[in-house]
């Protein structure tokens, strides 16, 4: 039993019971745990989505997560940390992305936890293709995704 | 060799996922991201448009980085539209 870094990316769905678990059995000594999930939306700019595609960049993408955990950890006093982003070609209302922190108390596990999806969604190689009515779309990044990095530094 | 990877919407548009390119042939002319940027944009208006400081990022090997970071033989140089995961 003993705290952990998890960077997992992968095609196959995940059982957030099971990571959720890991994540309490790894210590004693936190009282908290944060997860997040993200899912495929089923509306994206008026249009209705039916699916999403999902490239990265292999080679560059579990770098750029392990970096984003490091800085995270260099901020806050952090137990466990695991990041799971999925890739490929996903259904609407699957789970995309799960990141989960625990902490000793509440405040570093929900500022980290957000920390490192704000900084994922802005520098982590993912791309995201929509499945549409209307054909196949390459989703635009957010300039509110940049303002809201921007917001930790 | 330069291995040089595209990716998302910018490799579907331009439809080239890999190049290579020898700079040591090249008279070592290529020795920075801009450079390099600058001669891919001159293939045509498409590359031009797409491959633009600001619309495409670029990373060097497998690192985020700006236009005057110098690049060297063997390097991986990817470029790329914003990143949309999470």
């Amino acid at each position: 039993m003993s705290h952990f870094t998890q960077i997992v990316v992968q095609a196959q769905d995940f059982d957030f019971t099971h990571e959720y678990q890991k994540l309490r059995d790894s210590n004693t000594s936190d009282g908290a745990l944060v997860t997040f999930v993200g899912l495929v939306r089923d509306l994206n700019l008026q249009q209705t989505v039916s699916g999403l595609f999902l490239e990265h960049y292999p080679a560059m993408t579990e770098k750029v997560l392990a970096n984003i955990v490091k800085t995270a950890r260099s901020k806050w006093q952090l137990g466990s940390v695991s990041v799971i982003h999925r890739v490929g070609q996903l259904k609407v209302s699957e789970q995309i992305v799960f990141v989960g922190v625990t902490s000793q108390h509440r405040q570093s596990a929900y500022h980290a936890n957000e920390f490192i999806m704000d900084y994922l969604k802005t520098q982590a190689p993912f791309w995201k293709k929509e499945t549409t009515t209307q054909g196949d779309t390459w989703i635009e990044a957010k300039a509110s995704d940049m303002e809201k990095s921007k917001g930790w530094l | 060799m330069l291995k040089i990877l595209f990716f998302g919407q910018l490799k579907d548009i331009i439809k080239t996922e890999c190049l290579e390119i020898d700079i040591i042939q090249s008279g070592n002319a290529l020795n920075t991201v801009a450079k390099l940027r600058g001669m891919l944009q001159a293939k045509d208006d498409t590359w031009k448009e797409y491959l633009a400081y600001g619309k495409a990022l670029v990373a060097v090997n497998q690192e985020m980085t700006s236009d005057d970071t110098a690049i060297n033989d063997a390097d991986e140089i990817a470029f790329f539209p914003p990143v949309t995961g999470g």
